[in-house]
């Protein structure tokens, strides 16, 4: 099972998410992110956009490593991973 | 009474206590909120959100404005295109650059406007040029398809690619992108099939038919930055909003100086009046019961998007555009340079209320005769509604 970590961010949007550490059942991100939304309804929509695309100013880390595919999220993942889901540091 | 103010940083309520109007912060903390209003029939508040990271939220409150929670999210449907002209790329082929506008994805990127029509009727204007309405009191909202696919902005492009031209140009409200927005929406208070929408950049349509389909409303229109002042297409309306009680008398402050109809959009006419400063600006606002009484806030001029020589001052008329009153006791004759946008000006019954992009929030509770200054240290104001 990956373990996925939220930014406290979204905690205030989406409470159920708050002082929790995910683990989940997932090969690639984008199941993750499905993952993710059965626990908290509402969860893609901050993190996509309409298409299932990463917003601009969000960032997922498998490991250390960033995501390279913001599309449709196809990174894979296995069962030690350590997901990180996350604002970018945007600037302003 | 209360004020709902929408600013870069949250919703703040703006309330008379004790004879002093007192603002404090009402939700959304650290949260772009664009626009801020209550529904009359559902007494709900609505506010379009429009987070850094997160996007564009919907949010409602069924109590008053003491908590909030997401509403039903907007989303463009699969296969929304629209066009938009390709950016310029110096490694692009000469076939390729010589393609014109290309088809984009629809994505939202900004909820603009709320607007309520018949009891459980709830309109959205979005950026890149989507219109959302709602039948069944905000459960669920749907893109309205006869504008979205007008003639005017290319065709039906879920499909192909419809005519390939778009006369709708873009706003730099846009988040980042050039697209346009629909920042008006006036339901006529005698007929819920008639709604009034803005464009920027585009003009104004009218539906008679609930928005099975849609009509330009731009005769009378003059521009100043295309080869053909009258086109039919490429107004910028700032704001369009219409008399509750006289509903043909219908106010647009453009980009372009001040026009006013009295046909219900059918036709307009320019009544800006350069010397005295009315001229450019944001927003308008007209009285519930007299049509010909509006009030404006200008600015300098397109190339001087502020205050006229460091004078704020609000701009009356109570003869429809004819002759404008300078309104200047209580508001900062120097040094003062308030930009006050589309959305953040609004009148109940005699009192107005306005706020600025550098924070500055006033209230006239004698028709704009004189001002009491509320705050000074808001965050930029975006939007400022009774309710």
């Amino acid at each position: 099972m990956a373990s996925v970590e939220i930014t406290k961010h979204l905690w205030e949007f989406l409470p159920v998410l708050r002082d929790r550490t995910l683990t989940v059942d997932a090969k690639t991100v984008a199941e993750v992110v499905r993952e993710v939304e059965r626990i908290a309804p509402g969860f893609t929509y901050y993190i996509c956009d309409e298409r299932g695309c990463l917003r601009t100013h969000v960032n997922i880390f498998v490991g250390q490593e960033r995501i390279l595919d913001r599309t449709r999220l196809s990174d894979p993942v296995d069962e030690d991973s350590r997901v990180l889901i996350m604002q970018a540091l945007s600037g302003g | 009474m209360r004020v709902l103010v929408g600013t870069r940083k949250g919703t703040f309520f703006v309330e008379k206590q004790a004879g002093s109007w007192r603002p404090r912060l009402a939700g959304h903390a650290g949260v772009g909120v664009n626009f801020v209003t209550r529904d009359p029939h559902s007494a709900e508040l609505w506010a379009a959100l429009g987070h850094g990271h997160w996007g564009a939220k919907l949010s409602r409150s069924r109590d008053g404005g003491n908590s909030w929670s997401d509403a039903t999210q907007i989303k463009y449907p699969p296969g929304a295109r629209y066009l938009a002209p390709a950016d310029p790329d110096p490694n692009a082929s000469e076939e390729d650059a010589a393609k014109g506008p290309g088809l984009r994805d629809a994505t939202l990127l900004k909820l603009w406007v709320i607007a309520f029509g018949a009891p459980g009727h709830v309109h959205v204007g979005t950026i890149p040029g989507g219109l959302f309405s709602s039948f069944d009191g905000g459960d669920s909202f749907q893109l309205n398809l006869p504008l979205w696919n007008h003639d005017s902005r290319g065709g039906n492009l879920f499909d192909g690619p419809g005519n390939g031209v778009t006369h709708w140009f873009g706003t730099p409200a846009s988040e980042g992108e050039f697209a346009p927005g629909i920042h008006s929406i006036s339901v006529d208070p005698r007929d819920p099939q008639r709604w009034l929408i803005a464009v920027s950049t585009a003009g104004v349509l009218e539906t008679r038919d609930g928005g099975k389909s849609w009509q330009g409303r731009n005769r009378g229109m003059l521009n100043d930055y295309l080869p053909d002042p009258a086109a039919e297409w490429g107004h910028d309306p700032h704001f369009v909003t219409r008399s509750a009680s006289q509903p043909d008398y219908v106010w647009q402050q453009n980009h372009a100086g001040v026009f006013f109809s009295s046909d219900g959009a059918e036709t307009w006419r320019k009544v800006s009046q350069p010397e005295a400063g009315v001229h450019f600006g944001f927003p308008v606002a007209v009285d519930e019961s007299n049509g010909k009484t509006a009030w404006l806030v200008p600015g300098k001029s397109d190339f001087q998007r502020m205050t006229i020589d460091g004078k704020l001052f609000v701009a009356r008329t109570r003869d429809g555009g004819e002759s404008w009153q300078p309104l200047r006791r209580g508001l900062p004759q120097d040094g003062a340079y308030d930009v006050v946008y589309r959305h953040a000006l609004a009148n109940q019954a005699g009192c107005l209320a306005f706020g600025s992009t550098t924070g500055n929030l006033y209230v006239s509770e004698d028709e704009g005769d004189s001002w009491i200054t509320v705050a000074n240290n808001l965050p930029p104001i975006y939007s400022v509604r009774f309710g």
